[in-house]
């Protein structure tokens, strides 16, 4: 008798030791995600909508209960952020108080090259793997960095696609001017631009920057007018792009094309009316250009994440308005860390740097895939743009992808304006 | 090249810098404080006729002289709670004291507005004459910036008030003997300079974007102008900002429009070094 209690009390002891490490393995654990956002300053547009689409990102992943490790653990997310103004001296500070005071376990770019390039030391020097998006600039991964990853299709392939457009519509087409913001990502995206339309034997007949904050685009139009070129490329962010186009269009110069940097895409460029008509612009994404699980087939690529419609569908429902691509990339830097962590099967940096080099997907975004040479480790080569052209007159402006070939929804309006 | 166009663009927003550091010279004349929170006035201006025209549905013209007043009214009332105590003071204390009224309407105005850009949709169409086309909202506020300068030196020298003030920039004390209200005078001083600034800030709402920090490039400009047309001296001001704008205007027209602020600092300092007052003598 004595014996079998004995026995009874070391099955009950190992039931309780048991039950406690199972629950003890179910344990949850809270990643914090830092970043920046530029709540206040130029930025201010395109950074919210990037912060919209990385919170629609990370609530889905917390209402559907989080990553679960093959440990038990689950994962939820909680993001730590502070608005860096748009300023780049802001941002290396607050980088470190995320990695330093508020222990970050990952960090996410702010929006813009220029910012994401100071960002970008502070993730490597306190050992941080950093999701970067909003940030074209090819540079920002050509500096031995190893924990960096981008998102966008890089600056170099930015606007060469939009001179393929342009030499598809009009062979004649031989001048062109590029006047762009004298920033970190546009002036990237504008030398290889050049260079480029060089290659192509286009004549480059104005190549010039222009100051961020820029209102008056008088001198530059005067330059243009003067220099008679078949189209103007260039343009730098939201406001100055919008600007830009809005003074061209109300100087009336006969031009047969343009095409501009991030401003077109925006759902809120197409408010300049007559004015943003025949625009042409670079988009990391597009609603009309659905992405889905059956894409990824016929690519043969992985798909994760959610489709185009449901990423549309979801963003709608939580803002009301629209997803633009700055939002489609705040919430796919989200969605490649939960892929990261599902493929390292843990939260461990290096772990997780592994699974990101390995990465080869499609997602509703586009294809991911990141360069592993230490030339350029963390740059994004699957991911490619498209281009947007606005259409209509008025009030009643769409948007249709007009390069390349393969994505088009609409014909290219072609000149845009006088002949 | 055509340097016509761009010497007619530069003028044209030269009028408009000219009546910017018009308010800025006056408040700096009469009462030798330099007004740092000129920039946020500009760009509460270019607020105040966009609401006046997309709230009140007025024609943005309207909404400047409506802005104008309330330009007035507001600068007095900043002279009464911020100015008035540290007038006397060393310039340290105003300079600190407009600077904190800088920071509390950028931070209300960040707060209400964000730092989006805004816009008044608002076109009168283009004026061409020969090779210039140039869009009728910049030569309304050139014209308009032309009318307010006569304006302030009919009120200035045509009106018994406009005496008392410049009476007070003479010599305040001798004024005061003279049975002139001088802390009423500075405070409708100060409310003209801010008047001013309004203006210029919804003049340049009817064809510019603006955010709640588009004033500050308007106020360094502003102090640009001001030392270069004479200090106190609204038609120093005046041609003052019509030099930057033939600068910002033709300088483009031969070398890249980065040169642009370097030659203008280069006449900046070479107007300091050789005519301290300014070209047309600062009022004294």
């Amino acid at each position: 008798m004595k014996r079998a209690l004995y026995l009874l009390s070391v099955v009950l002891l190992v039931t309780v030791l048991l039950g406690v490490t199972l629950v003890a393995n179910a344990q949850e654990r809270t990643a914090v995600i830092g970043f920046t956002a530029s709540t206040t300053g130029k930025y201010n547009v395109e950074s919210t909508r990037q912060i919209n689409g990385l919170n629609l990102w990370l609530n889905q992943v917390n209402e559907s209960g989080g990553i679960t490790l093959s440990d038990g653990t689950v994962v939820t997310f909680e993001t730590v952020f502070y608005d860096d103004e748009s300023n780049t001296d802001r941002v290396q500070e607050l980088y470190t108080r995320l990695a330093t005071d508020d222990n970050a376990d990952f960090l996410i770019s702010p929006y813009s090259s220029g910012l994401t390039d100071a960002s970008s030391i502070i993730a490597e020097q306190y050992g941080k793997v950093m999701i970067t998006t909003g940030a074209a600039s090819d540079s920002t991964y050509q500096k031995g960095y190893s924990l960096v990853f981008q998102t966008y299709t890089p600056a170099s392939r930015y606007l060469t696609g939009a001179l393929d457009l342009l030499a598809s519509l009009d062979e004649s087409a031989t001048k062109i001017a590029i006047v762009h913001e004298n920033d970190k990502f546009s002036s990237d995206v504008s030398t290889a631009l050049n260079e480029y339309a060089l290659a192509l034997g286009y004549e480059v007949v104005l190549f010039e920057g222009y100051d961020s904050g820029t209102t008056d685009f008088a001198p530059f139009i005067n330059k243009i007018q003067d220099a008679a070129p078949d189209a103007v490329l260039g343009g730098g962010h939201f406001q100055d792009g919008s600007t830009f186009a809005r003074q061209l269009y109300e100087k009336g110069i006969d031009l047969k094309f343009v095409a501009l940097l991030v401003a077109p895409p925006e759902p809120s460029f197409s408010e300049l009316g007559d004015a943003a008509v025949g625009v042409v612009g670079p988009s990391q994404w597009e609603p009309l250009g659905l992405i889905d699980a059956m894409a990824a087939e016929a690519a043969g690529l992985e798909f994760f994440g959610p489709s185009g419609q449901e990423f549309i569908d979801a963003y709608m429902a939580a803002y009301d308005e629209e997803p633009s691509y700055h939002a489609a990339g705040g919430y796919v830097a989200g969605l490649l860390l939960q892929k990261a962590i599902i493929d390292a099967d843990s939260l461990d940096t290096q772990a997780i740097k592994e699974a990101l080099d390995n990465m080869d997907l499609l997602t509703f975004f586009g294809h991911m895939q990141f360069d592993t040479t230490p030339e350029a480790h963390g740059l994004q080569i699957g991911h490619s743009m498209m281009y947007i052209q606005w259409q209509g007159e008025g009030d009643m402006l769409e948007k249709a992808i007009v390069w390349p070939p393969e994505a088009v929804t609409g014909d290219a309006l072609y000149p845009i304006r006088g002949e | 090249m055509d340097i016509l166009t761009f010497l007619v663009d530069g003028l044209l927003i030269g009028f408009v810098y000219g009546i910017a550091a018009m308010g800025l010279t006056l408040i700096w004349g009469v009462m030798n404080v330099i007004n740092l929170s000129h920039g946020p006035i500009i760009a509460l201006g270019m607020f105040g006729i966009y609401f006046a025209a997309t709230s009140l549905g007025v024609n943005p013209y309207v909404g400047v002289i409506l802005v104008s007043f309330a330009g007035l009214l507001l600068g007095m009332l900043i002279y009464a709670i911020a100015i008035h105590r540290v007038i006397n003071a060393p310039h340290l204390s105003t300079l600190l004291a407009t600077f904190a009224v800088n920071m509390i309407i950028i931070g209300l105005g960040t707060t209400a507005f964000t730092t989006s850009a805004y816009n008044v949709d608002f076109s009168l169409g283009n004026i061409s004459v020969g090779p210039v086309n140039t869009p009728t909202t910049r030569v309304v506020a050139a014209l308009a910036s032309v009318l307010v300068t006569g304006a302030l030196y009919f009120f200035l020298y045509r009106t018994t008030l406009g005496k008392y003030v410049r009476a007070v920039t003479d010599n305040r004390a001798a004024a005061e003997l003279m049975g002139i209200p001088s802390a009423r005078i500075l405070a409708l001083s100060f409310g003209l300079g801010t008047m001013l600034a309004a203006i210029a800030g919804g003049l340049i709402a009817t064809f510019f974007p603006f955010t709640i920090l588009s004033g500050g490039a308007y106020e360094l400009k502003s102090f640009v102008v001001g030392v270069m047309g004479g200090v106190g001296n609204p038609l120093g001001a005046l041609i003052g900002g019509l030099i930057l704008g033939t600068f910002e205007g033709v300088i483009p027209a031969f070398m890249p429009t980065s040169w642009v602020p370097v030659l203008e600092f280069i006449l900046f300092v070479v107007i300091l070094l050789v005519r301290p007052t300014g070209l047309l003598g600062a009022k004294k």
